[in-house]
């Protein structure tokens, strides 16, 4: 699975917009309460895809899908297809721990580890093996804070605390985290909602530059923050998807009441 | 020890049952809750007659104002016969007639004349501009910091009194004695010409014997409890979770006195065979086979410190390894320990002072006899067996060997206040981290 990542890297950026994941008639239960029903949607490649929906539609948990993260959900259920490059990443034969290196993901709350800022970043590596020395390491760490943009505020502290940090360098330290494992894919779920305006827009920045190398799959309850960061967009409401479409068509003619009830503020 | 008791000699009218007392001292309460109980009937009615009629406003409810007559009725007594007690603790031992004319007569009298006071203007004074609201908060507050005072105060008998002795005993026994004396043999002769006749006071024997079990204890109780703490909280259903927890913690619901015939008839027999069967020479009443009991009853007090601690890892960090593509158990041994290290900490060194002060099961598996060795196939002996051993039966107050049970016990109180301390200390740290 790396060495695909590998690939995208060798090859430079990939702007070709071939479908990475696709998911066809996905249902999720926590339990009874049957939270995802009948989704299908496909993600592009080198892309950002946002999805928007009033809380409690689903949109969380269909990010916790695409890398298995609702396996640690004891009583939660999935059915359905997912393909990511055309293997079904539920299927008996896919890893759940290395997809999850593959599809990385950042959290709502920034939660580094209580480590080193340094350490944070090498967790990942160091877990996979990835680096052969300490030089190694070293390179990767510092290019990951480089591409998540923190390398010049914590060049001088990488072994102080990472929870020292304020929210939105903290945030960008759990990109950088995300980024040193080579993901192809990095789900984001709500990245800024706990930011300050300055430290969410550093993050979108962050975002529309990552897309040159990695697909991008956001959750966010700011329909502006869809609008300006990305290309395609899903609507889900009640546990399904409403509406797909590209951002601006989406955000100018929906073409389904519900969605254009949400985006213009009447509801949700 | 007579000035202690003098502090608690309450006023004879408790005692005395004499013809010349106005009243004695139970009867003499009686009337006075009976007074107070009119008070709050005469109270709450005046306040019904008067107050809620004359206002418009939201007054205080009558049972308030009932209640603020009850309470001037019984704090100026209750203030008095404390002060009363503090006056008898003085050192006039004159029995004079006089005085005891004061304490039959004058006493009661007073009393009854505070209580009939409080009343009167208490009642007197209802209004409905008159904050009794405040008043019963007072009472509460107050209430509140004499329970508190009173639990600090008896903390620091105790340690005044152990101090006090303590000071007592190295008036007999010289400090650096009892601080690096190797050779513990307390018995003092009973007559002058006595063979034997001085003791033996080093402590040193009996420390290091409780550190030996204190160890061994550790030794079977951290990685036991810690591992169990990881299992029920990592990896253990919510159901069997339910089940098995309240079981681990019925461990803790042993008394120690189980566990302390379990040690000297079960384990510490079987360990002796098992050397037996090995060719080791192992004592009956070895070391080691205290300290697996403790560190057995033990157990749950660490599993569920460390259960508690593991859970307060916040679940967003247990999401970010994972979501890194790390195993449970990578995220377990490289997120989650490292995380709640410092709790961990904590709880093992609280453990540690619960280990150093447990006294039944080494009275009961370890024996008295004071050798000095690191072997825990022998017998050693701990700080709290001998005190035990130096106070049971009949002893003369004032011999080294009495006093030294104060002297042992003293340090001992020392020493685990002071891994209590640090314990709660770095548990706070932690704590604050997440919060």
């Amino acid at each position: 699975m790396l060495t695909q990542a590998e690939a995208n890297v060798e090859n430079g950026p990939d702007t070709g917009n071939g479908v990475i994941i696709s998911t066809r008639d996905v249902n999720v239960y926590y339990g009874d309460n049957h939270a995802l029903q009948g989704v299908s949607l496909d993600i592009n490649k080198h892309q950002v895809t946002s999805l928007i929906g009033p809380s409690g539609c689903g949109k969380s948990t269909y990010l916790r899908c695409l890398n298995r993260m609702n396996d640690t959900v004891d009583s939660c259920r999935v059915t359905g297809e997912i393909l990511l490059d055309g293997v079904d990443i539920y299927g008996p034969s896919v890893d759940e721990v290395l997809l999850r290196a593959r599809v990385g993901m950042v959290f709502q709350k920034p939660n580094p580890f209580p480590k080193s800022i340094y350490d944070n970043v090498a967790y990942g590596p160091r877990i996979h093996g990835l680096a052969d020395n300490k030089d190694d390491l070293d390179e990767m760490v510092l290019t990951s804070l480089e591409k998540a943009g923190l390398i010049k505020e914590v060049q001088d502290r990488l072994h102080s605390s990472g929870t020292g940090l304020s929210g939105g360098q903290q945030q960008r330290l759990c990109i950088a985290r995300a980024l040193a494992v080579r993901p192809d894919i990095i789900l984001m779920d709500e990245p800024c909602s706990a930011l300050d305006p300055i430290a969410t827009a550093k993050v979108e920045e962050l975002i529309d530059e990552l897309k040159e190398n990695y697909t991008i799959i956001i959750v966010t309850h700011s329909m502006q923050q869809a609008a300006r960061i990305s290309q395609r967009t899903a609507f889900f409401h009640l546990g399904e998807i409403v509406e797909t479409g590209d951002t601006e068509k989406l955000f100018t003619s929906p073409s389904d009441k519900r969605t254009q009830g949400y985006i213009t503020g009447r509801f949700g | 020890m007579t000035c202690v008791a003098r502090l608690f000699h309450l006023p004879s009218v408790l005692f005395t049952n004499e013809k010349e007392t106005v009243m004695s001292f139970y009867p003499l309460v009686i009337v006075l809750l009976l007074m107070s109980a009119a008070g709050y009937w005469f109270g709450s009615k005046k306040a019904l007659r008067t107050v809620r009629k004359s206002s418009n406003f939201l007054t205080p409810r009558p049972h308030q104002f009932g209640l603020y007559v009850v309470i001037w009725s019984l704090v100026p007594p209750v203030i008095l016969g404390v002060i009363w007690a503090v006056l008898q603790t003085t050192p006039l031992e004159t029995d004079t007639g006089a005085m005891r004319q004061i304490d039959q007569v004058v006493f009661p009298v007073m009393l009854l004349l505070a209580t009939g006071a409080g009343l009167y203007f208490s009642i007197l004074r209802i209004n409905p501009d008159l904050r009794v609201r405040k008043t019963i908060e007072g009472l509460v507050y107050v209430l509140l910091i004499l329970a508190s005072i009173i639990s600090i105060l008896t903390t620091l008998g105790i340690v005044l009194s152990l101090l006090f002795e303590t000071i007592q005993f190295f008036g007999k026994v010289p400090m650096s004695e009892f601080f690096f004396g190797l050779n513990w043999s307390p018995q003092t002769a009973l007559r002058a010409d006595q063979v034997g006749s001085s003791g033996a006071f080093g402590s040193i024997p009996l420390f290091t014997g409780t550190l030996l079990i204190t160890f061994i204890a550790m030794c079977v109780a951290v990685p036991l409890g810690l591992l169990s703490a990881v299992y029920m909280t990592e990896y253990a259903s919510n159901r069997f979770r339910a089940v098995v927890k309240p079981l681990l913690e019925i461990l803790a619901g042993i008394p120690t006195v189980v566990y302390g015939f379990f040690a000297a008839l079960t384990v510490g027999v079987f360990f002796r065979d098992l050397g037996d069967s090995l060719g080791i020479d192992v004592v009956s009443e070895s070391a080691l086979a205290a300290g697996v009991v403790m560190g057995m009853m033990i157990i749950p007090f660490v599993s569920s410190l460390s259960d508690d601690i593991i859970m307060a890892v916040p679940q967003s960090l247990r999401d970010g390894s994972y979501g890194l593509g790390a195993t449970k158990s990578e995220t377990i041994r490289k997120v989650i320990l490292p995380a709640a290290l410092p709790g961990i900490v904590g709880a093992v060194l609280l453990a540690v002072s619960r280990a150093i002060g447990e006294t039944m099961i080494v009275v009961m598996a370890a024996g008295f006899a004071a050798n000095l060795t690191a072997n825990p196939l022998e017998a050693v002996t701990t700080v709290t067996v001998q005190i035990v051993g130096l106070l049971v039966g009949d002893q003369e107050f004032d011999s080294a060997k009495t006093l030294a049970a104060f002297a042992l016990a003293l340090v001992l109180f020392i020493v685990t206040l002071c891994l209590n301390v640090i314990a709660l200390m770095v548990v706070r740290k932690y704590r604050e981290e997440y919060d």
